[in-house]
């Protein structure tokens, strides 16, 4: 799996959780919840998701590294053990 | 024989239309079984049945508007006159009521295709967008057995269509709102809780938990709330002419704010018994279809009471409107880290900003002020919700 690989499946994922907005023109540097008007029943629903898409642990503390498009496929990828 | 009458699905609800029969004639039925769809101001709404017995036989036909209360079927071995339920609603008689006649239904809006919620469901998940199809139903709606021909030909996109109308469910809050400012003489309640303990038992619950166990705030305050009314039944239940009425169980309308505008509160039902993991599993599906505009008629008619929670959006406290014709609305702010005196000594705590908007025709403010005492104590064992 590569970083276009993550950038791809949170995009993807991104758009089951807001249809109705699109997920590939957020801001990668804007916080999501804001971008796409997500609350916390959303974010759960996400994290749920990735955890299971990706076979990885997104334990509760770290929340907050997903909190920007950029900043959650940077966190994906060194929870996979992908190099820059 | 009992008659399965067309619900109302809220104190601003007049007339439906009836969209698609899911049930036949000689069907057996039971309580909870999804019978027809309606198209209302809330979208298209899945009726559910509240009595076993047997579709004797169909009194309206697809695509006809009836106003609420109108029977829709005969059903054999039920009794009578009390097989759907219908919210009773007083009249308002501070405004001229409007003319009562079934509005006629407007051509669908370019771009939003009509289709059942059975028809929807099969849609996404075999990834067919609504929008390329053309329905057989009334006024052109797509049915299920349009999207199964669908389905069966090519494979589309996975366009998800857009299915709750926002312009019909700002109406409908216009209506309810404005009787409830009308109609009711509210109060207001406020109080500040300390949130750490619960807070902290929910960060150590979630450690060792999957995300898909996992638990939000949100399911701890909807189960406070729930237990405290155990004690506090006045703020459980409905206005109506004949004046207060208790509810029939605790169901917490729960509101869930819809991306693009728009407000929704179906029930949780029976929540002071239901298990916290239970609750949150039933937050999660209500949140869920409700954004997807796939609610049933009973979650919009039941609720006794509604919960509304702004945290998310960073507001501090909510001074609540009351949905007619309940008689108390429970407010949420966001939690925020504020200095508190703790045994006398200054301490960071997080703490949380809890209302109460309730009907001075059902309650007063001492027994209020008991009844978010009790929220407020109830959430220092987080432990025993």
């Amino acid at each position: 799996m590569t970083r276009d690989d993550i950038n791809a499946i949170l995009i993807d994922e991104l758009g089951r959780i807001a249809p109705e907005t699109d997920a590939s023109r957020v801001d990668p540097n804007a916080e999501l919840r804001e971008e796409l008007d997500i609350d916390s029943m959303d974010f759960l629903n996400l994290v749920t998701a990735l955890t299971e898409r990706l076979a990885i642990d997104i334990p509760e503390i770290d929340y907050p590294s997903l909190a920007t498009f950029n900043h959650a496929v940077d966190y994906l990828a060194q929870r996979l053990g992908i190099a820059e | 024989m009992g008659e399965f009458r067309m619900p109302s699905l809220g104190a601003d609800m007049e007339a439906g239309t009836l969209v698609e029969w899911l049930k036949r004639p000689g069907d057996p039925v039971r309580r909870g079984d999804i019978v027809a769809v309606v198209e209302t101001q809330k979208g298209a709404i899945e009726i559910d049945i509240f009595e076993d017995g047997v579709i004797e036989r169909w009194l309206v036909e697809p695509g006809t508007t009836v106003p609420v209360g109108t029977p829709l079927a005969l059903i054999a071995g039920a009794q009578p006159a009390v097989v759907a339920k219908v919210l009773e609603v007083p009249a308002t008689p501070a405004a001229p009521a409007p003319a009562a006649s079934p509005r006629v239904e407007p051509p669908p809006a370019a771009g939003r295709a009509r289709a059942s919620p059975a028809a929807r469901r099969l849609a996404s998940e075999r990834g067919v967008a609504l929008s390329g199809l053309s329905g057989s139903g009334p006024g052109g709606a797509i049915l299920y057995a349009d999207v199964e021909r669908a389905a069966a030909g090519a494979a589309s996109g996975p366009a998800l269509t857009k299915r709750l109308d926002l312009k019909e469910m700002r109406r409908a809050i216009a209506a309810a709102m404005a009787r409830s400012k009308r109609e009711i003489p509210h109060y207001y309640l406020s109080t500040t809780i300390d949130l750490t303990r619960a807070l902290a038992w929910l960060e150590a619950a979630n450690a060792t938990r999957s995300p898909a166990q996992r638990l939000l705030l949100a399911a701890l305050l909807l189960k406070g709330v729930a237990r405290a009314l155990g004690e506090a039944p006045e703020f459980n239940g409905f206005f109506t002419a004949e004046g207060f009425q208790l509810g029939s169980g605790i169901h917490i309308g729960t509101a869930i704010a819809i991306r693009g505008g728009g407000l929704i509160a179906p029930a949780i039902r029976d929540a002071d018994k239901l298990p916290l993991d239970e609750l949150m599993a039933r937050l999660r599906d209500l949140v869920t279809r409700a954004r997807r505009g796939a609610l049933r008629s009973s979650e919009l008619s039941d609720p006794t009471i509604t919960v509304t929670n702004l945290g998310e959006r960073g507001v501090e406290t909510v001074f609540g409107v009351i949905y007619p014709p309940q008689v108390a609305l429970v407010g949420f702010g966001m939690p925020v880290e504020r200095p508190w005196v703790v045994a006398g000594k200054i301490a960071a705590r997080h703490v949380l900003t809890t209302t109460l908007a309730a009907d001075h025709r059902a309650s007063d403010g001492h027994r209020g002020a008991l009844f978010l005492a009790d929220i407020d104590r109830r959430l220092q064992s987080p432990e025993k919700l």
